[in-house]
Order: C-alpha cells, then sequence, then structure tokens
C-alpha cells in the first residue's frame, strides 16, 4: 500500500496527464458517423504505432554486444514500423477514395 | 532528453489529438490522418537524432535497416491490400504493434537482470515492463487469431468450460506478474513462462468469439495496443507515447461500444457470450418449415425495371464477390430507366464498420446515395423492390421476433416492410454468425441464387434487353 502512495506522490504529474488523455480520447471520438469508422479504426490503429519510439529507444540504448537486445530491438523495430507506415498508408487509401466523388 | 526533443514531442502530441479528430467528419478525415502521420514521423526522426546515449556507427546502421525493412513492408502490404480484405489487414497491423509493446517490455526486463543491485529498476518500473510484456502479448495472437478468422481460415472453436478456463487463467497471469514484481525475481526463465502464458491466453480468449463480432474484438484490441503503447511510455517516461498510446486506448474503447451498441449487445455479451453455437440448433430446426422460392435473373429485372422504389442491401457477400463495381453498373443503369435507387446501409454489414461504405466508395457509388438504417427504415413500406446482396444476419426479422436467437434486439433493416424481396445469395447456408434466418422463407421474398458478381452481371444483361 506504501509503495502505490509513494508511486502515486512520485508521479503525479503523469497521472494527470494520464486522466486528461483519457478524457480527450473520449470526446473526440463521440458522435462519429458510422461511416468513418472504418478509417477511424485504422487510423488510430496507425497511432498506436507510437509504441516504435519505445523500439527505437531500446535498440540505441542497448549494449553494442548484447546481440540478443539488438535482435530483439531490431524485431520490435521492424514490427513497429510496419504498424506505422502500413496504417497511416491504409487509411489514406482508404479515405481517398471517400474523397473522389465530390 | 534534450529540449527540442521534448517541443518536437509536444508537437507531436498536438498533431495525434488534432489528427484524430479531423478524422471524425468526412471533409477532414483524410488531412487529419496526414496530420497524425506527419507528426509521427517528426517524433520518430527526433528519437532517432535527438538523445544523450553514446550509439556506435554499426547500431545506428542496424537502425536505419529495421527502419527501412518495416517501412517497406508495411508499405507493401498497405498498398497491396484489396479494399475487400481491409478489415483482416488492420487486426494483423494490431497485432505487430502489439508484438512491439511485448519484445520491448522483454528487453528492458532483459537488461535489468544484468545491472548491479544498486542500479536495478523501482518495483513500479518491473510492473510496467511485466504489464507490456503481458499486454502486449495478448493483443499480439489475439490480433492474428482475429485475422485468421475474418480472413476465414479459422473457425469458432469453443473448448469446454472456456470461459471459466479464461477468467482463470487471466486470474493466473496477473497473480504471476504480481508475484515476479514484488519477489523482485531476476529470473528470464519465469518472464518467459509468462510470456508463454500471455501469447496462449489472447489465443484462447480470441478463439471462442464468433465471426460476426470479429469488428469489436478488433476494435477492443486495438485499444489494448494504445494502452501498451502508453504504458511502454511510462518506462521511458516519453509523453508522446503516453498521450498516444492512451489516445488511442480510450477512443478505441468508445468505438468498441459503439459497435456493440450497433447490435444492441452488452461488451461482456460479445466476450463471453457464445454467439453462435448451440442456440442456432435450436432456433434452426424451427425455422427451416416453409418453402423457398426461386427466382431468375429475368423475372427479377422485370421487377426491378417497373418499380419506382428500389432498395439495395449490400452485406459481405457482395465484398467477398468482388462485386461493387457490378452493383455500381446496376444502380446506374436503373436509375437511368427512371428508377430512384438508394442503398441501405446497416452499420455491421460486412466484417468491419462502415466496410459497405468503403467498399462502395470504391466503385463511386455517390455519397447520398448512402442510407443509413434510422433513415431508410421508415422509407420500405413504400418500397417496391428491396435487393439483398449477400447480407443475412442484419435483414434476419429472429432479431425482432425470435427471443431465443442470438441476435434477439439488434437492431435490423426492415426489408420485410417491402412490397418485394429478392435475395441474392449463393446457398441456402446460415449467415456468418451461423443463424437461420426466417426472411428467406417469408412469401413476398424470393432468393436469386448465385455468385453476387455474376447474378448481378446477368441482371445487368437482361435489363439491357428490355
Amino acid at each position: 500500500m506504501n509503495g502505490l502512495l509513494e508511486f502515486i506522490s512520485s508521479n503525479l504529474q503523469l497521472i494527470y496527464i494520464l486522466i486528461l488523455a483519457i478524457f480527450i480520447g473520449l470526446e473526440l471520438i463521440k458522435n462519429v458517423p458510422t461511416v468513418l469508422h472504418t478509417p477511424l479504426m485504422s487510423g488510430a490503429n496507425a497511432l498506436s504505432g507510437v509504441v516504435i519510439m519505445g523500439a527505437i529507444l531500446v535498440m540505441l540504448n542497448t549494449d553494442p554486444d548484447n546481440y540478443l537486445g539488438l535482435a530483439l530491438g531490431f524485431i520490435a523495430v521492424v514490427l513497429g514500423m510496419i504498424n506505422v507506415v502500413g496504417g497511416f498508408a491504409v487509411t489514406d487509401r482508404m479515405l481517398h477514395m471517400f474523397k473522389k466523388k465530390k | 532528453m534534450t529540449l527540442l526533443l521534448s517541443i518536437i514531442y509536444l508537437i507531436a502530441t498536438i498533431t495525434f489529438v488534432v489528427g484524430l479528430k479531423m478524422l471524425g467528419h468526412p471533409a477532414t478525415a483524410r488531412k487529419g490522418n496526414l496530420i497524425a502521420g506527419a507528426g509521427m514521423i517528426l517524433a520518430i526522426i527526433g528519437t532517432i537524432f535527438l538523445h544523450d546515449f553514446e550509439v556506435p556507427i554499426s547500431v545506428y546502421l542496424l537502425l536505419a535497416a529495421a527502419i527501412l525493412t518495416g517501412s517497406l513492408i508495411g508499405w507493401f502490404m498497405a498498398m497491396k491490400v484489396k479494399m475487400t480484405k481491409m478489415p483482416e489487414l488492420v487486426s494483423l497491423f494490431n497485432g505487430f504493434g502489439g508484438a512491439s509493446a511485448m519484445v520491448i517490455g522483454l528487453v528492458e526486463f532483459m537488461k535489468n537482470t544484468q545491472v548491479d543491485d544498486t542500479q536495478k529498476a523501482s518495483a513500479s518500473i518491473v510492473a510496467t515492463i511485466m504489464a507490456a510484456i503481458t499486454i502486449g502479448a495478448i493483443t499480439f495472437t489475439g490480433s492474428v487469431v482475429a485475422w485468421a478468422k475474418l480472413d476465414g481460415s479459422m473457425k469458432d472453436i469453443r473448448l469446454p468450460k472456456y470461459n471459466l478456463m479464461n477468467n482463470a487463467m487471466l486470474l493466473g497471469l496477473i497473480a504471476f506478474s504480481a508475484y515476479l514484481v514484488y519477489s523482485g525475481s531476476d529470473n528470464m526463465v519465469l518472464v518467459y513462462i509468462l510470456l508463454l502464458a500471455s501469447l496462449i491466453y489472447g489465443f484462447l480468449f480470441v478463439i471462442p468469439i464468433g465471426g460476426a463480432d470479429m469488428p469489436v474484438v478488433i476494435s477492443l484490441l486495438n485499444s489494448l495496443t494504445g494502452i501498451s503503447a502508453a504504458i511502454t511510455g511510462i518506462l521511458y517516461d516519453n509523453m508522446v507515447m503516453l498521450v498516444g498510446g492512451i489516445l488511442v486506448g480510450s477512443a478505441g474503447l468508445i468505438l468498441t461500444f459503439a459497435m456493440c451498441k450497433a447490435m444492441n449487445r452488452s461488451l461482456g455479451n460479445v466476450i463471453f457470450g457464445a454467439f453462435g453455437g448451440d442456440a442456432v440448433q435450436s432456433t434452426g430446426a424451427a425455422k427451416t418449415a416453409g418453402t423457398v422460392r426461386k427466382t431468375t435473373a429475368s423475372d427479377a429485372a422485370v421487377l426491378m425495371n417497373y418499380a419506382s422504389n428500389v432498395v439495395i442491401v449490400p452485406g459481405y457477400g457482395l465484398a467477398v464477390a468482388q462485386a461493387q463495381h457490378v452493383i455500381h453498373e446496376l444502380e446506374e443503369m436503373l436509375t437511368k430507366k427512371g428508377v430512384n435507387v438508394v442503398y441501405a446501409i446497416h452499420p455491421v454489414a460486412g466484417r468491419m464498420p462502415g466496410h459497405m461504405n468503403v467498399l462502395l466508395a470504391e466503385s463511386n457509388v455517390s455519397y447520398d446515395k448512402l442510407v443509413e438504417m434510422d433513415d431508410i427504415n421508415p422509407r420500405f413500406p413504400q418500397t417496391d423492390v428491396v435487393f439483398v446482396v449477400g447480407a443475412n444476419d442484419v435483414v434476419n426479422p429472429a432479431a425482432h421476433n425470435d427471443p431465443s436467437s442470438p441476435i434477439y434486439g439488434m437492431p435490423i433493416l426492415d426489408v420485410e416492410n417491402a412490397r418485394q424481396i429478392i435475395i441474392n445469395k449463393r446457398s441456402m447456408n446460415p449467415g456468418y454468425a451461423g443463424i437461420e434466418n426466417e426472411l428467406f422463407y417469408n412469401q413476398k421474398a424470393s432468393m436469386l441464387f448465385g455468385d453476387a458478381k455474376s447474378a448481378i452481371q446477368s441482371l445487368i444483361n437482361e435489363l439491357k434487353n428490355m
């Protein structure tokens, strides 16, 4: 219990950001027309690729002799990058088709 | 972290919020996606170059190779995919994101085992590492199973007492992670066991869920990937990861509930309720009484030709047959003959909400021809002909009048109020949810059997000769 309280007091700022971000996320998606559900899901999926930043930090921060660490970091970067690039590209392709008939 | 990097992260975070907001409006959606994408690229470049570790050139080269490989694979997959296969791809990409978080957690734990006791991470950091590993692993295998199910290469599997087993396993996972955190264990083997158990849980969690519920599951898994990204963000004290991940997490959750609402079911019911399964057999037997009326392309074409209002109800069958272009041709031809044609779009028609909109947009069907469920339902009594193409569960009257049906209570398109119903199906097999449809036995209904594309093509040929 003490550990938890300590965690809260030392990360208060983080917790504020966390809670506010949750509310922003909830508000942003309210009342979105059904037409956009698929592109929105796809776009949000691309955004979850922010995990790539962590993967890059893992690679940069790993000792060059730690081959296993580097190999795993490599895999993490590749997977994250597929998520980011593929996600944004496929969302754009989808939305491009919506736009044509204006 | 340098000041410049902090500013870059701040800008990226703002682009995420603005981009997501713009994605919610048809007119700005595409720009929103590009803005968020630009923010992401900026943040990635910043992360690579603006840091204060000593990084040897060999690691940089390796990193560049990894980024290039991932980008090329992602780009190639995104460009090659057919519009009908979109839901599968989103699911797969989502799984990769989860896997990335999982691997990051694994490396961080490994590093932590290799340092002196004085440099050990605090319990709260170890807890975040555990969360990244477990949630990442669950989303990874869960998404892959969802992909396989949408792809049709995997059927629903229900092990005996699967709900009890899955819940017990989830509790076990949480307890095991908690034990690892509190014991301050350095044992990699235990973490590998945790990883393996999480992977298995992700698999078991999705396999019993019926195919028709996959969109909800994908949305939920997408939300989980966001959360795992946010957790990794806490690990690195990285605000852009934290906020970006949480945005996806909460937005994904809202989207999940919106989809559940469209099917009039609770999230708990989707995850724990065996959709299909036993209920199907009991209702199925009662409903098969009655005869099905078959029709031919020429009869159907005559009906449509002399109608004044025709409503097309597209479903997944249209997507499978790649019939989005011929249906548009049919619509144009009927319009030219003075028939008023619109499409009735059920919110969960297809394999993903809005799936039909994407598909019909590909073949240049104009926006105002797509009518949403609540607007079209009052218009069915004035409709002369309803043409159901490859849709099944979204027009199943059992949702209104059979309390024992698993889809009871789901809002549907009330096509039985129309004067004539023509249903195109490949065979009499029940729909994706595995439920019999009494609509097919309706007096006003007639079946036009065949692959959607060839059936519509023959309709067009008949209409040309009239």
